[in-house]
């Protein structure tokens, strides 16, 4: 395509980028940087039903002329990104200078709400991600394998939990494996242990969570690569079978390499979307147990009566920038690829 | 012919029950929790709405939706429904107006009592009131010739005697789901407990000490002795443990006693709910509860005619007797004419008692966050008391920091 078919063909694609991803994630990033005004208070004296007492509020007139001088707020330069619940810097060297052995170092950052939130975000992602792709890749070979006439209903029942709400989804696992549900009940009798829960459980539940999110996801790669596999042309495969070659030979070194840019491509989007888990957690109500940084970024914003759009804004920003750092590998290899292709 | 007789009928007698506050112009639209007293307060006021608009959202995700919703301009709503907690957002935001005015004009049946003043201005008109309170089952502590308990000591004591009883495995139930909830559950604990949450006269955080650590214990001990899922229970879901017969002693809402007594569920469950006072603890003298309150504010980023018409139709049902005579067993009115009755034992209980309110300070919501968050591990047994503690303090102390509180 020449160059300048491009831009007009590129153009309003771009435009409704720029306005809707572009300059929100600019404005985010400018919010991160600055925190509320100091609060001016004052006492007052407070009456309700069950009698009077002094207490402070908001003096808001004093609030509204400072916001109206600076309606972003305070300049905070990377104040809220190294702060206790962010970074953390100073915490992190407090308990490097403190603790005796590398162990509790460690116990004392992963306590930390951010560190809390990314290991639980990239240990979704490391088990998600591959089991994924796996799994799809092996469903859509033996779907392929099998008649043409019950491919249809079988493919229709295959894509089913990625047309589940993913919420419902979520939901009604939670209900199966409460105590008293089918799964929770079950394995209660299994392991002959009525104190036993899934729900309460930290490690049961980053298992349920992980589990949930391969149910979920399977189906989009299943689905990708079916449509690979359909491309994959005939004749080297006539040509293997005739030469002796065994059924995961002819996968390893016929199929594979063919559809190897469509396996990139999956694992780049599963990336991506498993490092913003966050349905799920909402789903399991499992809070408690494991926080994501998308739920860290949910819990500033909409968990309190107080929003912390700063707080919210540098978590943003720092998922942005995860999320590039995750990808960089596949982005160079894809890169290197297409310059050599050239 | 008849049918047509029998409408007519219907549509005059129907109508002539509602009364007319005379509105002429204007729209309403309400924002509030989602409970039954709150549905017939809202459903009383819009017997009124004349010919105004009339809109309403009952959500239990109310607190979500306030802040942003009454900061646009026009705002959505022209009312909110608030309790003592969330008022304070919208105090700290600016976002409510002082209704003096109003209600000198249309405040005629309000009572003094019912208005809530900040620096002698009138912010909000509450219409009833609200606590957590116990409930327990008169027939199984009857059977086990347990006496009803008075403090949370008791109510372990109880629940371990009921468990080893062999009659249920997870006596005792209270909203204990990580957030909100769990924060609530500390806040009245450590209240009970005798505790402040701030250093006097200042916005730095005091929960790290005995009192915390004790309340921290006792909500362990209990959380031992209910359901293992606990972390994920609200108030709806202790409910429906309660209802399905799996718990003798709960902690819960007086606003729930109507649903908990209704003629829904198993009867003889029904008949054998029995409602008290909130516990003490640690040999406390005032109940580990707070008072609350529910009330009426009006969006200050609204038109004065809309507010007008808002406000008359609120304090129609603000100061109705007939709503708090048919809807008695909803909830404790505070409105003229209520005569309490046996499920609001709760409230005024803890009234007697000496309950405290639930502390209206500028900074309390985001020590409730920290709460609600920093406390789950130790009850999971993956730290200490005093680990928790200082997580809830660092981490108030970080949110606080950035809102500019300290």
């Amino acid at each position: 395509m020449p160059n300048k078919t491009f831009f007009w063909f590129f153009l309003p694609t771009g435009l409704a980028m720029v306005l809707f991803i572009g300059l929100p994630i600019i404005s985010t990033g400018v919010q991160s940087f600055y925190a509320q005004h100091d609060q001016v208070v004052k006492e007052v004296k407070k009456c309700d039903p069950f009698g009077c007492t002094v207490s402070i509020v908001v003096d808001n007139e004093e609030t509204t002329k400072i916001r109206e001088a600076k309606p972003l707020g305070k300049f905070n330069g990377f104040g809220t990104y190294v702060d206790r619940n962010h970074l953390a810097t100073e915490e992190i060297k407090k308990f490097w200078n403190e603790t005796e052995t590398f162990g509790e170092f460690v116990d004392q950052v992963t306590n930390l709400p951010f560190y809390k939130a990314l290991i639980f975000t990239l240990t979704y992602c490391i088990f998600v991600t591959p089991n994924v792709l796996l799994l799809g890749f092996i469903i859509a070979l033996s779907l392929n394998a099998i008649s043409r006439k019950i491919r249809g209903p079988l493919i229709f029942g295959t894509i089913l939990p990625m047309i589940v709400t993913p919420l419902v989804g979520s939901l009604v696992l939670f209900w199966m494996i409460d105590s008293q549900g089918i799964i929770g009940a079950n394995i209660q009798n299994l392991m002959n242990d009525p104190y036993l829960s899934l729900k309460s459980s930290k490690t049961l539940t980053w298992i349920t969570i992980i589990i949930y999110g391969i149910w979920h996801h399977s189906p989009f790669a299943f689905v990708v690569f079916y449509a690979a596999l359909q491309t994959v042309p005939q004749e080297p495969i006539e040509a293997a079978i005739i030469d002796g070659a065994s059924r995961f030979q002819r996968i390893k070194h016929i199929v594979l390499p063919h559809i190897y840019p469509v396996v990139t491509f999956v694992a780049l989007i599963s990336l991506m979307d498993n490092f913003r888990v966050f349905e799920p957690i909402i789903g399991f109500s499992a809070e408690g147990s494991a926080q994501s940084l998308s739920w860290l970024i949910y819990d500033n914003l909409v968990n309190e009566e107080v929003i912390l759009f700063g707080s919210a804004a540098a978590t943003s920003m720092m998922t942005i920038i995860g999320i590039a750092i995750l990808l960089a590998p596949v982005l160079v290899r894809t890169w290197k690829e297409f310059k050599t292709a050239r | 012919m008849r049918k047509i007789l029998v409408t007519l009928l219907f549509l005059l007698f129907g109508t002539s029950a509602y009364a007319d506050c005379n509105i002429k112009s204007g729209s309403i639209n309400i924002l509030a929790n989602d409970f039954p007293a709150l549905r017939t307060f809202v459903e009383t006021s819009k017997q009124c709405k004349g010919s105004a608009d009339f809109k309403v959202t009952h959500s239990s995700e109310h607190n979500k939706i306030a802040v942003p919703a009454l900061t646009a301009n026009p705002s959505e709503f022209s009312a909110r429904i608030a309790a003592n907690s969330s008022i304070v957002p919208l105090m700290n935001q600016d976002l409510i107006r002082p209704l003096d005015d109003l209600v000198k004009k249309y405040g005629k049946g309000i009572q003094d009592s019912q208005l809530i003043t900040i620096d002698g201005k009138v912010m909000a008109v509450a219409f009833m009131a609200n606590t957590q309170h116990l409930y327990y089952r008169e027939d199984v502590l009857k059977d086990l010739g347990i006496d009803v308990p008075k403090t949370y000591e008791e109510v372990v004591a109880a629940s371990e005697k009921i468990r080893a009883s062999g009659k249920m495995q997870y006596p005792y139930a209270a909203a204990y789901k990580a957030g909100w909830n769990l924060a609530e559950e500390f806040v009245n604990m450590y209240i009970g407990h005798g505790g402040e949450f701030f250093k006097s006269g200042s916005a730095e955080p005091n929960v790290n000490n005995a009192k915390g650590v004790a309340t921290l214990n006792m909500l362990k001990k209990l959380s031992e002795l209910s359901n293992p899922d606990y972390l994920t229970h609200d108030s709806e879901a202790i409910k429906v443990e309660w209802e399905s017969g799996n718990v003798a002693l709960m902690t819960l809402w007086a606003s729930r006693s109507g649903t908990l007594l209704d003629d829904e569920g198993d009867p003889n469950i029904t008949k054998a709910t029995k409602l008290t006072g909130p516990a003490t603890v640690g040999g406390g003298n005032i109940p580990a509860a707070t008072l609350w309150w529910d009330g009426f504010t009006l969006a200050k980023n609204r038109s004065d005619a809309d507010a007008e018409a808002t406000f008359r139709a609120l304090a129609h049902a603000a100061s109705n007797k007939k709503m708090v005579a048919d809807a008695a067993d909803q909830a404790v009115w505070l409105v003229e004419g209520f005569v309490p009755g046996p499920k609001s034992i709760g409230v005024i209980e803890a009234v007697k008692m000496g309950a405290k309110p639930y502390p209206m300070l500028p900074q309390m919501g985001l020590m409730h966050g920290a709460l609600g968050s920093e406390i789950v591990e130790f009850l999971q047994g993956k730290e200490s008391a005093e680990q928790a503690l200082k997580d809830v303090e660092a981490a108030y102390t970080s949110k606080a920091k950035e809102q500019g509180f300290l």
